[in-house]
């Protein structure tokens, strides 16, 4: 188990890049932390699955250094690494038992007879697989074949980090919840560094303890799912995280109070009046609907009923709004808008800043 | 849930059965018919039973012949088979040198049987033939006109030389469909190169190395044109084969019965040895179904 540092780390698929643009991924500077469990988010594209590459050292970076516990690892190649990867497939050795596969790893690196018998039975019981240790892996079920892709990983006691790209990908989606539960219980068992790739939120949120999201081969946040929830540092992180996500509109400030056409919206802290692109943020939990004269008035555009709660799609000046209400919460003929004032966030060049600042 | 039964539906089948009973069906009961009746001329047919497959399991004609047949297959097998991989192995996954290997590889298939033959024919002539003259320049004594080994290895070699690049073919297939990951996976798991072959390449080549089998093991199984073209059969009968043997029987000595009689022993066994070996390859590696109920 190891730490990962990730120093000034950036790549290009173009062997002479010239602009930023170029770069798959944009320069990073990070430390994952001994143990952790990270999450790498992101819409496809975006990078996620380049970095994860770098990591495990199927990809050498053009630029900057990645060092496992202080070792400059940059160029070694993956097996020389101690890491292990669960890819999209699950990548299973057909021909071979259940038993014969958690093995292989081992086998491979000389590790002595009664010593693999044991590490690999410890492992089919962590696995629940017990019932088809002696069973050819290629007649198992997706999320099984998924389990001993991570069981060859997890068999390995020198393991740096564990990587997961896109993982339940071709899981049936009942089964995903079980392996996700499954995957969040070994981390806790077994106190791997885990680095997980996907571009599903929920999956990300519920699994990681930091989530790092992705947009166009930049990190634009490092952070736990509250943090992401409450305070996105850009506003593709607000609109990325959450269902639906965050109300985007631009704004002018004028100390106090921005303003959204003719409606003017108390910020509770002064923000400095800039020329650049400024937008306000908030999420549609926290905006209500009412008959209130004091509010915005708005038009509704639509309502949709979802189970617990409706979203309610309205026009503020030109913008699409959405607020989510609950099941029960009536939608008044002639609404206004209320913003929680608390939870209002403002965005300049899509990048959040702070009240006062 | 019930079927609706419309009895008008057979005519939709029935240009099928017409194609087949006209390429398949008739021609074989013809056959069929021959191979149990004997004729003295005149258009005159008599009942023979089982008398004439009595006769051609009795003779050593026919045994020499499959003998030779079985011998022939088992080489060609055990050199296409392994060498179609190995070339298969080395070709570029990716690239502009993909299209040019792949036309390389098809272009002897282009070749008709009797070209191929010919070709070879030449080339091993001792007077005018470049392979023929440099070994008999080196010293090498080289005749196929007259020895039986070096008759067989020329033929060994037009066959190898012709549908090799079959093999290549299909293993290549077999190669590219295998996805990066297992390759990375392998690699994290610190597997040598043979273990990926063993582990990976070949299981993964299982399946087009069953039809490349059962192509190769037919094809040469009822070689004909390369011996014929090259001598005929001879020397001697060491390159008489089945077909060649059953030709000579039916058209040369017109003895239709006979023929007959050995052309469907000849194709039982081909039907046969495909069915057995079928079977073997599909259920190699798979769970017993008894070990599958016990779960």
């Amino acid at each position: 188990m190891a730490s990962i540092t990730l120093d000034k780390l950036a790549h290009s698929y173009y062997s002479n890049p010239k602009s930023d643009a170029d770069f798959a991924l944009k320069e990073i500077d990070y430390k994952w932390e001994n143990g952790g469990a990270y999450a790498l988010l992101g819409p496809s594209g975006c990078g996620k699955t380049t970095l994860l590459n770098i990591i495990s050292g199927l990809l050498v970076p053009s630029k900057g250094n990645i060092r496992f516990d202080g070792n400059d690892v940059t160029h070694l190649q993956p097996e020389d690494r101690n890491i292990a990867q669960v890819f999209q497939f699950p990548v299973i050795y057909d021909t071979m038992t259940v038993r014969q596969n958690l093995a292989f790893p081992l086998v491979n690196r000389g590790v002595p007879r009664d010593e693999i018998a044991k590490r690999v039975a410890e492992m089919i019981e962590v696995l629940d697989l017990s019932g088809k240790a002696d069973k050819k892996a290629r007649g198992l079920t997706a999320d099984e074949k998924q389990k001993i892709s991570l069981g060859r990983g997890l068999v390995r006691h020198d393991v740096n980090a564990i990587l997961f790209d896109e993982p339940l990908t071709v899981i049936d989606p009942h089964m995903k919840w079980q392996l996700r539960t499954k995957l969040k219980d070994l981390h806790r068992q077994l106190g791997h560094t885990m680095i997980y790739v996907t571009h599903d939120q929920t999956e990300a949120l519920t699994f990681a303890d930091k989530v790092v999201v992705m947009f166009e081969g930049e990190v634009v946040q490092i952070g736990t799912p509250e943090e992401l929830f409450d305070e996105p540092a850009h506003t593709f992180v607000g609109y990325f995280i959450g269902s639906p996500g965050m109300n985007i509109i631009p704004c002018k400030i004028n100390g106090n109070t921005a303003n959204i056409g003719q409606a003017s919206i108390n910020l509770g802290g002064s923000y400095k009046a800039s020329e650049e692109n400024t937008e306000l943020g908030i999420r549609p939990e926290f905006v209500s609907l009412s008959t209130d004269k004091k509010g915005i008035p708005v038009k509704v555009d639509a309502v949709e009923n979802i189970g617990r709660f409706k979203i309610v799609r309205a026009n503020l000046e030109g913008h699409a709004i959405n607020a989510v209400l609950k099941e029960d919460e009536p939608v008044p003929a002639d609404p206004t808008l209320k913003f929680e004032t608390g939870r209002i966030n403002i965005y300049k060049n899509s990048h959040l800043v702070r009240a006062g600042g | 849930m019930d079927k609706p039964y419309n009895n008008k539906a057979w005519f939709l089948v029935l240009p099928v059965f017409v194609l087949v009973a006209l390429s398949a069906i008739i021609p074989i009961m013809t056959v069929v018919n021959y191979s149990v009746q004997d004729t003295f001329g005149n258009n005159q047919f008599f009942w023979a039973g089982t008398e004439w497959f009595e006769d051609v399991l009795r003779s050593d004609r026919f045994w020499d012949a499959l003998n030779r047949n079985l011998l022939f297959s088992f080489i060609i097998l055990c050199i296409e088979i392994p060498l179609g991989i190995a070339i298969a192995l080395t070709m570029p996954k990716k690239g502009i040198w993909v299209t040019v290997c792949l036309v390389l590889m098809a272009l002897p298939l282009l070749i008709p049987w009797n070209v191929v033959g010919t070709i070879w024919q030449i080339f091993g002539r001792a007077d005018i033939g470049l392979l023929g003259h440099t070994l008999d320049a080196m010293g090498i004594k080289y005749n196929y006109a007259n020895n039986i080994f070096d008759a067989w290895v020329t033929i060994i070699l037009m066959d190898v030389w012709h549908w090799t690049s079959l093999v290549v073919l299909l293993c290549y297939a077999g190669l590219v469909s295998i996805p990066e990951a297992y390759y990375q996976a392998a690699k994290i798991d610190g597997a040598s190169k043979w273990s990926v072959f063993r582990y990976i390449q070949l299981p993964k080549m299982r399946g087009v190395l069953i039809i490349a089998f059962l192509l190769r093991f037919m094809d040469s199984f009822m070689i004909y044109t390369e011996p014929f073209v090259l001598t005929g059969g001879g020397p001697g009968n060491s390159t008489t084969f089945m077909s060649i043997d059953l030709v000579k029987q039916a058209i040369g000595q017109f003895d239709l019965g006979p023929a007959a009689a050995m052309s469907l022993i000849y194709q039982l066994i081909v039907l046969l040895v495909c069915y057995v070996f079928f079977t073997v390859m599909s259920n190699v590696g798979v769970d017993k179904p008894d070990a599958r109920v016990s779960e």
